[in-house]
């Protein structure tokens, strides 16, 4: 497939799609899924959807952008695409990434070193229209022409385009079909970033056109702004569940314990990906369990946004990004913590520790940890008693990409697994290198239309691949597998693709969290808190 | 053609000069932009960046000053410049012929240095620098050649680089094979009547129009001039995109610190007055960054 795609087909007047992905086209997988037949068949893209909505791309439909009902429809969203694309080059409107932005522009050499690195191109089988410089390469020639205003000697020298109204469709649908991992950025010998142009189209897509998945805009971060999480959860439900899962967490350990809400002064204040506590409670148990028999001093809180650590700003708008960072510290100093813990949610973390640090100012610069370094200390420290017979099954890690590549917390984990689990094996490559799972930049959370087909068969392939070759030698059924995802996205993603292959079914391929790992490893708790049980 | 070589060799580096400065000042003058940075980050010291661990790795981070390994960072830095690490672990077989290019380049640079330097001084030590100057502007001159043919071949033959290959890109690549071969070629194949490396170079910095430069060399230097005005004005001044896309991005991961310097900078940026036009925004050119993130558009829409 490699080639056969041209850039200025983006511009194709046609509404069909770009290209068509068959299994026989993918990148293989191992063992128990080695060979076509037994790979799952895709779901088709309805009528309906294709009638209805932009989907000219691919196979697939993430964003549904309704088919415009005039020519000069199309020809006013044309105008605001360009409105946009300017905007993106302005300091007043996108100071937040210019720079990085303009060199990527400016500088890409076409060396492909990004492609070999991308495991959306491997996975498609080396299909050119994802291709990290494919995307890349359309606004880099939309750029020198419209933006810098080049006439033929900048064709010549940068490519030529056609803009029109099939050509933003397409781009808007490409902008979600990049997980943002940076693993292609990362690989670049001159610092190009092409996650950084998916990034930035979505968020020209969202500021100037309100164009955004559903999942991500209006049932994420808008939710999480009315009702404080994306869950819908409100305060006072927020607290029923916790408590309820303390409850259940006490029986289940037999150790008591009760979260703190709201407590001044405390030395941390813990904020979770509220999914946990809706899909897998036992990870806000477990953390609470840890820390109270740790003696730290902590709380939860239960303003606005607060006692929710997501933050989809940071993959399509900044302006959401920083209301819901804002939130977020703003609860830390109302009760004038010490500083603020993030739980297992790798986008949280980096987006409150990482990107956010350079929005806050004065009092609002409350300090922020990712939750790793001090869950190694409390089990590395002695105060708590392990039997790490009790992980005694065979353990891989899975390295989020936003706390690891793009935060650079590697270690904190792999010593606590070492020391907790005799049966770990790292997958290859892993740490820095890692690949993403398949559900980042908000796909964990997406599946209209047949958007989670793509998701597994493309998107977390490398992943999965990764997955089965790890437990290569006990990948049967008779022996229970942990995947440890310390990340709320990483495990939706899993559980969904491990489902989608039925490989807990087959092989008992299980997944989890990093502190369900540390309870079940915990000598003075009842046995048996990994229930391997399918959620 | 002694006039029109020295014309040209002031004229391309001046205008060399003058396109790198503004670009440099083009991205110096961005604002502070959001933290984005990539690991391993080198002056996280050589244990940590082995794996590509970060500050963030230890609780309380933000209690001890940031220290910064520099030493580790230029030694990353020079194999990266020097020997194209990256490429040569992550894309071998192009590294080949892109090391040669560049390396090549390096060497041909440092042979004009030389040049420059036996022009300047006089006797043995003149006559020694510029044996030296012509040897390693031969050998120079031979590998940028023989990479800028590997990496055109590369090119035309590659489908993956297809539709990031423009009429200006092959164009570039067979520029410097004309130029680096004419200069090559003019210098070994002058004739006895002719200038020496060292007695141009003199002339050069003496603006000394009696000095005899060969034509095909002096049609080389022209040509040399003209590509090194040429650069900064390309793709191909990613010299200087590198030190801002690993320094200022990649690797730069400066702490916020309450009260310190770069609080001023983030309060400038807040104070920018956006125009975006979606309605949940509520950008109108009049209201800040700082007013947009302070807004919830959920509750003013019930407003």
């Amino acid at each position: 497939m490699s080639g056969t795609l041209k850039v200025r087909e983006i511009s194709r007047q046609d509404r069909e799609p770009l290209i068509h992905l068959e299994n026989e086209d993918l990148m293989p997988l191992p063992a128990p899924l080695d060979g076509v037949e037994k790979d799952r068949a895709w779901t088709m893209l309805t009528e309906q959807s294709r009638s209805r909505y932009e989907c000219g791309l691919d196979d697939t439909c993430a964003v549904n952008v309704p088919k415009p009902k005039t020519a000069e429809e199309e020809k006013q969203l044309v105008v605001r695409f360009l409105s946009g694309l300017e905007k993106l080059f302005d300091k007043e409107n996108n100071w937040t990434f210019l720079q990085p932005l303009l060199l990527t522009m400016e500088h890409c050499t076409g060396c492909q070193t990004c492609a070999e690195s991308c495991h959306i191109f491997e996975a498609s089988g080396r299909n050119e229209l994802y291709r990290p410089t494919f995307r890349t390469e359309i606004v880099r020639r939309l750029y020198f022409k419209h933006v810098k205003r080049g006439g033929l000697l900048s064709a010549w020298q940068h490519g030529k385009i056609e803009l029109n109204w099939p050509m933003v469709a397409r781009l808007i649908e490409l902008a979600y079909r990049c997980n943002l991992c940076r693993r292609c950025a990362q690989s670049c010998p001159i610092g190009c970033d092409n996650g950084l142009v998916a990034h930035e189209l979505r968020k020209l897509f969202s500021l100037e056109m309100g164009i955004a998945p559903k999942e991500i805009h209006e049932n994420g971060s808008m939710l999480q702004l009315k009702a404080g999480s994306s869950t819908g959860m409100t305060a006072e439900i927020v607290k029923d569940n916790v408590a309820f899962i303390d409850e259940d967490t006490s029986e289940r350990t037999g150790i008591e314990f009760h979260t703190p809400w709201d407590v001044k002064g405390a030395d941390v204040l813990l904020v979770h990906n509220a999914g946990e506590i809706m899909a897998w409670p036992e990870n806000p148990g477990a953390f609470g369990l840890i820390l109270t028999m740790a003696g730290v001093s902590w709380t939860m809180s239960s303003e606005l946004a607060a006692y929710d650590a997501i933050n989809y700003g940071l993959w399509y708008d900044d302006a959401q990004f920083a209301r819901v960072a804002l939130k977020h510290v703003e609860a830390a100093k109302k009760l004038g913590v010490k500083r603020i813990v993030v739980g297992e949610c790798g986008h949280a973390n980096k987006g409150l520790c990482v990107v956010a640090d350079r929005l806050l100012t004065g009092d609002l610069n409350v300090p922020r940890e990712n939750y790793l370094p001090l869950l190694r200390d409390v089990v590395l420290s002695g105060k708590i008693k392990f039997d790490a017979e009790r992980n005694d099954f065979p353990v891989t890690l899975h390295d989020p990409c936003n706390m690891v590549r793009l935060m650079g917390v590697v270690e904190p984990q792999r010593e606590i697994v070492r020391a907790l689990c005799p049966q770990f094996r790292e997958m290859e490559p892993h740490g820095v290198n890692n690949y993403c799972c398949g559900g980042g930049s908000g796909f964990a959370i997406m599946s209209g239309n047949n958007f989670a087909d793509w998701r597994f068969h493309v998107a977390g392939r490398k992943k999965l691949e990764q997955v089965l070759r790890a437990f290569g030698e006990c990948i049967g059924p008779e022996t229970p597998k942990y995947l440890c995802a310390p990340c709320s996205n990483c495990k939706g993603q899993f559980r969904d693709m491990i489902s989608y292959y039925n490989l807990w079914e087959k092989n008992r391929l299980f997944y989890g969290g990093l502190v369900e790992l540390v309870v079940n490893a915990m000598a003075d708790v009842k046995p048996g808190f990994i229930d391997w049980e399918w959620r | 053609m002694t006039v029109a070589a020295y014309i040209a060799i002031y004229a391309g580096v001046l205008i060399f000069l003058a396109g790198c400065a503004r670009r440099v000042w083009q991205y110096a003058r961005t604002p502070l932009h959001l933290r984005w940075e990539l690991y391993p980050v080198p002056h996280e010291g050589p244990y940590r960046a082995a794996y590509g661990g970060s500050y963030f790795e230890a609780q309380g981070w933000w209690r001890t000053p940031q220290t910064r390994d520099r030493w580790h960072e230029w030694r990353v830095m020079a194999e990266e410049i020097l020997l194209l690490k990256s490429l040569r672990e992550l894309n071998r077989r192009l590294w080949a012929p892109s090391f040669a290019f560049h390396f090549g380049l390096y060497v041909a640079i440092a042979a004009a240095g030389m040049g420059t330097a036996a022009g300047a001084v006089r006797g043995e030590l003149a006559s020694g620098l510029a044996t030296a100057a012509g040897a390693a502007g031969s050998t120079g001159c031979v590998m940028v050649v023989a990479g800028a043919c590997w990496l055109l071949a590369r090119r035309l033959r590659d489908p993956g680089t297809r539709n990031s290959t423009h009429a200006a890109d092959i164009f570039n690549l067979m520029v410097f094979i004309a130029v680096f071969g004419m200069l090559a070629c003019g210098y070994l194949a002058r004739g006895a009547a002719t200038a020496s490396l060292g007695e141009f170079a003199r002339g050069v910095i003496h603006f000394d129009r009696g000095v005899p430069v060969g034509t095909g060399f002096g049609a080389g230097v022209i040509l040399a001039s003209a590509l090194a005005a040429y650069i900064p004005f390309t793709h191909m001044a990613h010299f200087i995109a590198k030190y801002f896309a690993w320094h200022s991005v990649r690797w730069d991961d400066r702490r916020n610190v309450r009260g310190g310097a770069m609080e001023a900078e983030i309060a400038a940026n807040l104070g920018r007055r956006p125009t975006w036009a979606a309605q949940h925004v509520g950008a109108d050119g009049e209201r800040s960054w700082a007013d947009v993130a302070s807004a919830n558009p959920v509750q003013e829409a019930r407003k």
